[in-house]
Formats: C-alpha cells, sequence, structure tokens
C-alpha cells in the first residue's frame, strides 16, 4: 500500500503552522522583534528618476547630537562595490548617480528612528538632472541615454538600453504565413505593478563578536542573501549569518539582496546593530513587476487552428538587472502558451530604465505573454465566429503533448483539457447571459524551477516528537504546515508534537530558494526522504538492539512490522535507542541538476497550469467593471492540504485581478512615481472579489512532488488578465489590449467602437 | 542644479498622555506627532497591531479606541488622553476567540500580517451587526487589505463565527 493511501495528516486541511500566533498578533515579523541598543536607519533619496550627485553635505546631519554617522558612496571601497545574481551591477550605495526615484544617497545611522529620519533630511544634496529614460520607446531611442555605464558591462548589448535578450522558435513561419488566410496582429500592454507586501521592507544587520556579521531579513533566499553579503564585505560564509524571520508577504518581491549589502557595511562601520524599517512607500522603490509590451501576430485556419505565432516582447525592467532578464528568458519561453503551434517565433528584450529595478513576482514574466497571447486567441476566435472555449480545445496539447519544440522540447505534463472542461463547466460556459454581461475563459503556464536543491534534517526524539529543518521561507504558503504533514505521516508522529525550524542559516541546512512554486516539490522531497532515512535507521537500530534478523523487519510510513507483529516506529525507535536514549537524525536532499544548453539552464520540474473564466458586467455609462464571478481551476497533481490549496488558488486569482484591472506604478516626466503609497494605488480590497467565486482543482496524482503533488502558488493569477480582457470585449464588443482595464479605457474603448467598425 | 533642502523642524519634545490599554492604565511620554500605532508598537511593545501603509488605507493597525474602530496610524496617542484602547492583544486575553478560530479553521491566513487589524475588524463589525449578511461583511471590511487575498476565506470566517454566537445568545 502506498504512503498516500496511508495518509492521516496528508490531503487533511490541517491548521497553518504558526497560525495561532498570527490570529493573536504574537507572531514576530522583522519589525516587531526588538533589538536593544539598537541604532536606526533611515535614507536621503532625492525627488527625481535621473540625476548625477554634484555634492553632498552631510555635516547638518552629523553635528546633531545621537546621530552616529553619515554614509556616502565617498565611505566605500573605491570602485565601488557592486552586486546580483547574474549582472553584477548594483552599487551598494548610488555612486555619483542616482538611476531611480528612490536610490538612496546617502545613509544616516543615528539613535532613534526619529533622528535618524530628520538627519537624513537634513543632508544637502546637490543634483543636476539627467535625461532618464522612464520607458520603452525613450529607452531603446536612437541617442538614447545608456541607464548602465558601458564601461562596466561585459555583455554584448553593452552601448544600448538592452540588457539581455531571448530568442525561441520552431517550425517555418514564413512558410505557415504564406499558407495561412486568417491573421491576426495586435498590440498588448502590461503594466508595471509593486507587489504592495503587507509587511514593508526592512533589514537588521549586526556585527557579531568573531568578526562576522549577522544580518535579519525577511527573505524569500536566504542563502543567496548569505552569499552575495560574503562577497561584497569579504567573509566566509561560516562567518555570515542570515536570520530570516518569516517574510509578511512575498509574492517574489523578497528574493533577492537590495539593501542588505549596504546594512551590513554600515553595521562594520559603527560597529552597532542597525536597524531599517521602510515605509510603504519606500517598498514600492525596492520592489515591481516588470512591465511588457508585446507585438503579436497570429495566424488561424477556417477552423481556428493555430498554424503560427509570433512575438516581440519588451520587458520594462528598471535600472538593474536583479532577476529580470530571468522574469523575461523565463516568460517568455511559454510565451506561445500551451498549444499545438507548427511554427513560433519569439524574441524578447529585457531593456534598462531609469525606474525600480523590477524582480520577480507571482508568475514570473508568464502573464505579461500570456496576457497577449490568450487575447490573440480570442482575436482569432472573433475574427472567425468560433467560440473561444472551442478555439482553446482545438489548440491546446494532449497529455506528453510537445507544446514546445525544437532542440528542446517540453511536453504536457498534466491533462490539461480537464482543468479547461471544468473552468468551463463551472462558469456555465454557453448559457445565455443577460444584456451588459461578457464572458471569458483563457488557459495559463509557468515552468516550475528549472534546477534546484533542497536539503533537509530531521531529528526523532527518544519521547515521540520531532524536529524537522528546512530552510524553506514561509512567507504565507504555509509551507512548514506540510512538512508538518509528511512528518506526521511518514514517522508517526503527532501534529501538535512536531517543530519545524527554518529562517536561520546556522542551523538549517541549505536551500536553494522559495520561489517558482518549488518548495512543496523540492523541500516537500527532501523531507520525505529525510523521514524514509529515520525508518531505516529505526529499522536498523531495532535490528542490532533486539538481534533480529533485518530481513524480517520491515519499515512502513509510522511503524515497523516484525515476526512478532506490528509496533509503531516511535516504540521501534525506543527500543532501538535503549537506555541511552538520544535521537534519530534523517537526511534528506532533493537535487535537479541543470541542463547544458537548454535556454532556462534546464527542463522544469513540472508546469503549473490554470485555466480561468471570468463573467463580468460592465456599466455602459462609466466602463467600471463588476465581476459576477470567477472561477479558476488548477492542475494540482493531489492536495497536500485543502485548505492551503484553497487559499493560494484564491489569492493568486484575486491578485491578477490587481494587474487586470485596476494596478498600475504611474511616472511623471522626472520619472519619480506619482502614485506612490496606498493613498493613490489601489490593490483588490473586498468588494474587487466576485460576487461568486469558485476555486477548483485536477488531481491526477501526476505531479513529481510528494504524494504526486506539483506547486501551485502561481498558476492561478497566469491567466487572469486574459479571461477578464475576454469577459469585458465579449460585454461591450470590442477589446482593450491595455491594461489595466480602468473603467476610462474601457469607456473610451467603447466610444471608439461606437464611432467605428468592431476590430480584432 | 538643484538640492534637497528640508527646513529643520523641532519636534521632539515630549507630552505626557495617560490612557487605558487592554484594560490596564497607561502613561506615555510622545513627542505631539507620535501616533497611536507608534506608541503602541514603540513605547508598549504591543506588536500585534502592524504597520503598513500609514496613511489609514489598509487598516492592519486597526484597534478599538472608547469602543470604535480606528485606524491606530491616522490617531495621535496626544488624542487618546483618557481614551480605553483595545488592540489584538486585548481580544486573545482568555486563548483564542471564536472568530480567531474561524480564521484559522476557513484558511484565511496565509502571511498574516494584516490578520490581526482583520480579527479587530470584524470583531467591531460583529458586535455592530452580529447578522452581517455576505455583502455587509464585504462592506465593513473593506478598508482592510489582504495581498494574499484570503478575503473570500475571511469572509467564510466571520460568517461562521456569527452564526455561532447568534445561536449561543
Amino acid at each position: 500500500m502506498s504512503a498516500a493511501n496511508d495518509a492521516r495528516a496528508m490531503g487533511a486541511p490541517v491548521i497553518r503552522y504558526g497560525g495561532a500566533e498570527r490570529v493573536s498578533g504574537t507572531q514576530r515579523y522583522l519589525s516587531d522583534i526588538e533589538f536593544p541598543d539598537a541604532a536606526h536607519v533611515a535614507f536621503t533619496t532625492l525627488p527625481i528618476g535621473c540625476a548625477s550627485i554634484e555634492s553632498i553635505d552631510t555635516t547638518p546631519a552629523t553635528t546633531m547630537p545621537g546621530v552616529i554617522g553619515a554614509f556616502t558612496a565617498a565611505d566605500l571601497p573605491a570602485p565601488m562595490p557592486r552586486f546580483g545574481i547574474s549582472h553584477k551591477d548594483r552599487s551598494v550605495i548610488a555612486d555619483g548617480v542616482v538611476n531611480f526615484h528612490g536610490e538612496p544617497v546617502v545613509a544616516v545611522v543615528a539613535e532613534s528612528p526619529d533622528l535618524a529620519r530628520i538627519a537624513a533630511d537634513a543632508v544637502i544634496v546637490e543634483w543636476t538632472e539627467l535625461a532618464g529614460v522612464y520607458d520603452l520607446d525613450s529607452a531603446l531611442a536612437d541617442g538614447a541615454r545608456l541607464v548602465q555605464d558601458a564601461a562596466l558591462r561585459t555583455d554584448d548589448h553593452k552601448h544600448s538600453n538592452v540588457l539581455e535578450t531571448a530568442d525561441y522558435a520552431w517550425g517555418d513561419l514564413d512558410e505557415q504565413q504564406r499558407e495561412t488566410a486568417h491573421v491576426v496582429e495586435n498590440t498588448y500592454e502590461f503594466p508595471m505593478v509593486t507587489h504592495f507586501t503587507i509587511e514593508p521592507g526592512g533589514v537588521v544587520a549586526a556585527p557579531t563578536d568573531d568578526g562576522g556579521i549577522e544580518v535579519h531579513s525577511p527573505v524569500q533566499h536566504p542563502y543567496l542573501l548569505q552569499r552575495i553579503l560574503a562577497d561584497v564585505v569579504g567573509l566566509p560564509l561560516s562567518k555570515v549569518r542570515v536570520i530570516a524571520p518569516d517574510p509578511g508577504g512575498g509574492f517574489g518581491g523578497k528574493q533577492t539582496p537590495r539593501y542588505e549589502p549596504l546594512m551590513a557595511v554600515l553595521a562594520q562601520r559603527t560597529q552597532r546593530t542597525c536597524r531599517l524599517i521602510l515605509s510603504l512607500e519606500e517598498t514600492f522603490q525596492l520592489m515591481r513587476r516588470s512591465g511588457c509590451r508585446v507585438d503579436a501576430r497570429t495566424g488561424f485556419r477556417d477552423d481556428g487552428t493555430v498554424t503560427f505565432h509570433e512575438l516581440r516582447a519588451d520587458f520594462h525592467i528598471g535600472a538593474y538587472a536583479d532577476v529580470a532578464p530571468r522574469v523575461m528568458t523565463k516568460g517568455s519561453y511559454v510565451g506561445a502558451g500551451p498549444y499545438r503551434i507548427p511554427a513560433v517565433r519569439v524574441h524578447a528584450r529585457a531593456v534598462l530604465t531609469n525606474t525600480t529595478p523590477s524582480c520577480a513576482f507571482r508568475g514570473f514574466g508568464a502573464p505579461q505573454v500570456g496576457w497577449a497571447t490568450e487575447s490573440q486567441i480570442d482575436a482569432g476566435a472573433r475574427l472567425l465566429g468560433i467560440d473561444a472555449l472551442e478555439m482553446r480545445r482545438r489548440n491546446l496539447v494532449d497529455l506528453d503533448e510537445a507544446f514546445i519544440r525544437g532542440d528542446h522540447e517540453a511536453r504536457a505534463d498534466g491533462r490539461w483539457h480537464q482543468s479547461l472542461e471544468r473552468a468551463a463547466e463551472l462558469i456555465g460556459w454557453g448559457e445565455e447571459l443577460p444584456e451588459g454581461r461578457g464572458r471569458g475563459i483563457a488557459v495559463g503556464i509557468k515552468p516550475g524551477a528549472t534546477s534546484g536543491l533542497s536539503q533537509s534534517l530531521v531529528r526523532l526524539l527518544y519521547d515521540g516528537s520531532a524536529i524537522a529543518y528546512a530552510g524553506t521561507s514561509d512567507m504565507g504558503q504555509g509551507a512548514r504546515t506540510l512538512w508538518k504533514q509528511i512528518l506526521a505521516d511518514e514517522l508517526g508522529v503527532d501534529l501538535d508534537r512536531i517543530s519545524i525550524v527554518s529562517g536561520d542559516t546556522t542551523a538549517v541546512p541549505f536551500d536553494l530558494q522559495t520561489s517558482a512554486s518549488r518548495s512543496t516539490v523540492f523541500m516537500g522531497n527532501a523531507v520525505l526522504e529525510a523521514c524514509r532515512d529515520i525508518r531505516q535507521r529505526v529499522l536498523d537500530l531495532y535490528a542490532e538492539a533486539t538481534d533480529i534478523s533485518i530481513d524480517s523487519l520491515e519499515a512502513a510510513p509510522g511503524e515497523l512490522s516484525t515476526p512478532s507483529g506490528t509496533l509503531s516506529l516511535i516504540e521501534a525507535a525506543q527500543v532501538g535507542l535503549g537506555s541511552l536514549r538520544g535521537e534519530i537524525i534523517g537526511q534528506g536532499t532533493s537535487r535537479l541538476r541543470g541542463v547544458k544548453g537548454h535556454p532556462l539552464g534546464g527542463d522544469a520540474a513540472f508546469y503549473e497550469f490554470n485555466a480561468t473564466a471570468i463573467e463580468v458586467e460592465v456599466d455602459r455609462e462609466t466602463g467600471e467593471v463588476l465581476l459576477t464571478k470567477h472561477v479558476t481551476v488548477g492542475d494540482v497533481g493531489t492536495e497536500l492540504n485543502p485548505l492551503q490549496v484553497v487559499a493560494q488558488d484564491e489569492g493568486a486569482a484575486i491578485m491578477g485581478l490587481g494587474h487586470s484591472l485596476m494596478e498600475q506604478v504611474l511616472l511623471d516626466e522626472h520619472g519619480c512615481i506619482r502614485n506612490l503609497g496606498a493613498l493613490d494605488y489601489r490593490i483588490p480590497t473586498f468588494n474587487d472579489v466576485a460576487v461568486e467565486m469558485i476555486s477548483d482543482s485536477i488531481e491526477n496524482h501526476d505531479g513529481p512532488g510528494p504524494y504526486g503533488c506539483k506547486g501551485i502558488s502561481e498558476g492561478a493569477l497566469l491567466c487572469t488578465a486574459g479571461a477578464v480582457g475576454a469577459a469585458v470585449a465579449d460585454a461591450i464588443g470590442t477589446p482593450v489590449r491595455q491594461l489595466p482595464l480602468t473603467a476610462e479605457r474601457i469607456w473610451h474603448a467603447m466610444q471608439s467602437a461606437n464611432a467605428e467598425q468592431p476590430t480584432n | 542644479m538643484s538640492t534637497n533642502e528640508v527646513a529643520p523642524t523641532n519636534h521632539l519634545s515630549d507630552h505626557q498622555v495617560t490612557l487605558e490599554v487592554n484594560e490596564q492604565a497607561v502613561v506615555l511620554n510622545v513627542p505631539a506627532h507620535r501616533t497611536l500605532l507608534d506608541g503602541l508598537r514603540d513605547e508598549l511593545c504591543l506588536t500585534g497591531t502592524k504597520k503598513c501603509c500609514a496613511d489609514g488605507e489598509c487598516g492592519a493597525c486597526t484597534v478599538f479606541l472608547d469602543g470604535v474602530l480606528v485606524n491606530s496610524c491616522l490617531v495621535l496617542c496626544v488624542e487618546t488622553e483618557g481614551q480605553s484602547v483595545t488592540t489584538i492583544e486585548g481580544l486573545s486575553t482568555n486563548g483564542l476567540s471564536d472568530l480567531q478560530e474561524e480564521f484559522l479553521n476557513s484558511g484565511a491566513v496565509q502571511c498574516g500580517v494584516c490578520i490581526p487589524g482583520q480579527v479587530v475588524a470584524a470583531e467591531g463589525l460583529l458586535r455592530t451587526n452580529p447578522h452581517a449578511s455576505a455583502t455587509e461583511i464585504r462592506d465593513a471590511m473593506a478598508g482592510n487589505l489582504c495581498r494574499c487575498a484570503g478575503y473570500e476565506r475571511i469572509v467564510q470566517a466571520i460568517q461562521v463565527a456569527a452564526g455561532r454566537r447568534v445561536e449561543i445568545t
């Protein structure tokens, strides 16, 4: 019998690990943790997106009683230390120029947060505005100012604002074009949006007695931060300790280091614990999603079959690379969608601009390109008079069929038609709608992690309790709940006798990162393996202690079979451990190596697939959209915890409504963010959720994770925009191709449509 | 060439404020600009009340002030002289409340930063409208943002808790 069939905790709605602390307010996020005698840090920034720094006078700050120091580029080694994952391009502090609105120019350290703020505001900076580039067109124009000094770049495009490109092609596109009767060609835009984590950013750095550094940061990738800090401050990994309190929301925004290197330097220079807690406004200047413009040409046969699909996607990535080139590469890799298309050509570029450096954000580039591709499928449907669901039925690949061809094929690893059909059924596809309403359906796909390494230790203690060490950051997805469930089933330990340790590079084994919906698969398998390692060790130890032959023993989830009957694994462990007591330690490693020459560096461990169907009512007078029904269906493999699956799916789906309907970071002509803060930047509220919302899952137990699960945390956001856009187009009779679909844009589209022939 | 000069101000001199927090009398010595939110968090170490937008938009800092829900980031400590404040800590003195339990049972808690404010706001709603419909719950809670977007779960949690309370009374 398989473990899944024996499962008690697995598949059950186990309450979130750390839930009681969160509802009672005792959960300590970074800003809740007391650091006695800490000094406080505030930044001096400029109200401009691009400027040269002519002079800095810190004396108005440093002469204030209680100010410990004010640090500028001049206080750092020359050349300025720079860091980054793929491009070491980000300076520790602004180095002669400000490259985006909010880039720190001076860091003031003072005895209180108030004083640090006042002193940072008192610093006098003389600056000259430069011809910054704040959008794609100005960044790509001939003679555009280069966002990054070509002398500091080593890449092929260093004399332009293009940082990286990606090209994917298969089939004979020219031939297909010649033979295709119906072609639709359109341009789509996806806005810059910000993560708006309810926990704003923050870092605390402290020197340690042994000359090392300890950095507290609510990051998704503590081990990446440890590596980068070690590099910037020149210490061995063993002397860089990263403590990562649970992030209060991440969504990709808390993956990469930004102010941590500066904070480490400040702690070293002042020999004080330095605490920085950002405002929400400053957090907007710390992270955002890349905007994107996609030119798409798509060919269709009379029956709706797609013959070719050509995309040019420009990602508006910001001032530094961060992880944005990878967002561009990975998002455009699946740009043609999960479809059977004989000829595809994708050309994507990551374009530098003088704006907040963009980074990972739930969906990682796939929603941006997917918006164009799904809208093109609908454009074809309108042109040919074919139902949008039928269009997808005809083009969506079947299980094990290639949807990415060429040298590195990708095949469907799920029965994706089932999700599509379920979504259609749940929305009532085909049923008549009242006047003013519209319906849309879309599918989305995203590659999971393409390489990975997660290591875990599990200790089964003598009294039958257990501790798992797993470095996944628990930022809301509830990873530790699942590790508890695995331990409960595999070791037979009660749920309430299990502890999970994470968020400390000194205590917890290596985990590459918490991203790409990977953790349940990668860390889940590592924890599972560690539990199975414990079972084997219990068996061996039991045999040794009892002189019963190993061959007559068999370990199963939670128990050990012996010739004289079955006993619990805990009882067997106690017999094996004997009067010395002690514990059994298991180790698990989950590793996916990359593939040389693969455009993504490796094959995805799994694909997240989602089908979303939306019904809207549009106010013909104002253009306002009311969501009447929102259906999301994910291909999840196995639901390990239905409470958490539904929470992730609904959460992602509603988050997707943000960039679809209301969210966009707006800049003025000087590159300053106009809607900086919660007053002017709207995210979905209780009142923006559909009147009726349905989340459902397809379970075929066909994933690579424990018990056949797949990663799930991003799926429901991948194609929200496509479904909303199609529903709005259905309601008003004309498509809007620029997100977000604000009332103003919809109203204008209705006015234009009344004046002209409808377009496709 | 431009400069960023800001006129120096001195607003650090302290004021003494006496108020009641979670049924305990407390005295704060705070500058006039200190918000109730920062006073609770930084002076009284009551960090269950969370700080996100500091603009009165997100609801993470929701507390009761003399029994009325307020965004504590929009109230100054010096305005609360003689008043009574109840925070999430004050709602959790006898273990978890029915609402808190239902938040957990409904899967409403993801990252959790907004949750104390959500619980306080929900408690305020049920005290004034014990029979709140789903629509009334959404309207009443619309000032409490959840970026994890556990909205459907939270509505369910409040509905279940409301049903239980009505049964009991």
